[in-house]
């Protein structure tokens, strides 16, 4: 196996980006990409592209030679490969990027995520994203994918004494963060008064518990570390590559209070790093509901079982924090477009990385960590990424 | 939902059908192939078995903004309720009031339209549960 390294990066706006098709948003993030990086297309070797649900957004599936065709890659015929794991695609996308890399298969790989979500109706848009979950067992009987995350967040409030104003408390802080970031689909801050006053999406999460539906595209280019130097001063090396699966409906896990598919990949990811969780100076964590961040920093090992509500409320998470957490603004301030999710959580790890982000940056960062889950925590993956 | 789909699914949506991994004793809803426990050991060892439709509430929650075929319930109770068998299922909560329930609380299904195809396509019945007093 060979180390890998991150070359470039390239992110688009997120938010409701009406004037932009799919095709449109893939080439801005893949060219910002291979500019970051110095490379020209004649480098690239193979594309992974993480997308949910082109099909359901769009009509149009079969994206990912559209993707190179767009990209201008067409005479070069690389391998195009489309992976999908419901929000979990961008995270997985770049697993198949680095396993391709670290196999010796590729040298100089394209991993973009993109999701079209504004182009169908928000109520469309809502039966696209309980296709995450289980449609026969769950959807079908009226269940929809912030209901499922509203009983986590009810269990999580019955057995640890988790309160509306923690969870207020996470979408707060990741609209501050996300205030900081030109790319937010959110750039403005909200009060706890207006969080726990906002309109009732699946009790007790209200709107502001919620991420946005979100277009956008996020691109990464990568290298064998060895190469990296031909390319950037900066390189950031992929320490960790882990993913792991669970049951598709909520009600078939044991405890709804974790996800053991992020145990599972956390600590696949600790040892392949060999890294502890105090180790992490920041983390990009999959915040689609307020709920998600507290369970996700107790099942990385940031804070025991429980205490993630606490932790939330005390500022632990903030980006002068002990234990910063989406400094991007998370998927809640940032913007969700799920299939560009876990490629754009990377892209402000290695923002992070090389010192680049600006008013949101995180002092002596050093070691990130993305943490990206798929449906109700069917999938989940973890990358952790180091200076060079 | 195409109509052999639905069919197929009756014995579980109208009757609760689930089944039970005759070595371990372990009862599955729905019926799964193989048992998480035993594995290949349980290939062809799976016996079918009705649930009671007797439980309680394990979580829930209101839903304020439905999926389209539900838009026009809202707001309704959803919940993950936990068999006395040991299956947790995922079904509505009705003939009660969204304020009136609470974690823990006794359930019982019972047997209900779910949907429709459409104007003019199958009628969807299944299970939802109602409160127990």
């Amino acid at each position: 196996m060979r180390d890998v390294a991150v070359i470039g990066v390239g992110i688009t706006k997120f938010g409701e980006l009406w004037d932009k098709s799919l095709r449109d948003l893939t080439v801005e993030a893949g060219l910002k990409a291979i500019q970051d990086a110095g490379i020209s297309s004649d480098d690239i070797d193979a594309l992974y592209g993480g997308n949910m649900s082109s099909g359901l957004f769009v009509n149009q599936e079969h994206i990912a030679a559209m993707i190179a065709e767009a990209t201008g890659l067409t005479e070069k015929h690389i391998p195009a490969t489309r992976v999908e794991d419901a929000c979990a695609s961008g995270g997985v996308a770049l697993r198949h990027g680095y396993m391709s890399v670290a196999s010796g298969i590729h040298d100089i790989v394209v991993v973009g995520g993109v999701e079209k979500m504004t182009d169908v109706s928000p109520s469309l848009a809502t039966d696209a994203l309980a296709t995450a979950g289980d449609q026969e067992w769950e959807a079908f009987f009226g269940m929809t994918f912030p209901g499922l995350y509203a009983m986590i967040a009810r269990r999580h409030m019955h057995e640890y004494g988790t309160t509306k104003e923690q969870l207020a408390k996470v979408a707060v802080k990741n609209h501050h963060n996300g205030s900081m970031n030109p790319n937010a689909h959110f750039q403005n801050e909200i009060s706890i008064e207006e969080a726990l006053s906002a309109t009732m999406i699946a009790e007790p999460l209200g709107l502001f518990d919620c991420s946005p539906i979100s277009d956008g595209a996020a691109t990464l280019i990568l290298c064998p570390l060895e190469r990296a130097k031909e390319f950037t001063d900066k390189p950031v090396k992929i320490v960790a590559s882990a993913q792991a699966s669970d049951t598709i409906a909520l009600h078939s896990r044991n405890d709804i209070c974790r996800m053991d598919a992020t145990i599972a990949a956390a600590n696949l990811a600790y040892k392949q790093a060999n890294l502890r969780p105090k180790d992490i100076d920041l983390a990009e964590v999959h915040d689609c509901f307020t709920i998600t961040e507290i369970v996700a920093i107790e099942d990385l090992g940031f804070v025991k079982k429980g205490d993630g509500g606490k932790a939330a409320e005390e500022g632990l998470t903030q980006i002068d924090g002990k234990m910063p957490v989406n400094p991007s603004g998370g998927l809640k301030a940032k913007g969700h477009p799920v299939g560009a999710t876990g490629v754009a959580q990377a892209v402000e790890v290695v923002t992070q990385l090389r010192g680049e982000a600006g008013k949101r940056q995180v002092k002596d960062a050093e070691i990130g960590m993305t943490h990206n889950v798929g449906g109700s925590g069917a999938t989940c993956a973890v990358h952790i990424f180091e200076v060079v | 939902m195409a109509v052999s789909r639905f069919w197929r699914e009756i014995p579980q949506r109208y009757n609760l059908e689930g089944n039970q991994c005759t070595i371990c004793g372990r009862k599955y809803f729905p019926p799964k192939h193989i048992c998480d426990s035993c594995r290949r050991e349980s290939i062809g060892k799976m016996k079918k078995v009705k649930l009671s439709g007797k439980g309680r509430i394990y979580s829930y929650t209101v839903i304020h903004t439905g999926s389209s075929m539900f838009n026009l319930q809202t707001p309704y109770i959803m919940a993950i309720v936990e068999l006395n068998e040991g299956p947790r299922i995922t079904g509505q909560i009705v003939d009660c009031e969204t304020n009136d329930v609470k974690i823990g609380m006794p359930v019982e299904s019972v047997f209900r339209k779910i949907g429709e195809d459409g104007k003019n396509g199958t009628i969807y019945y299944g299970y939802k549960f109602r409160l127990v007093k």
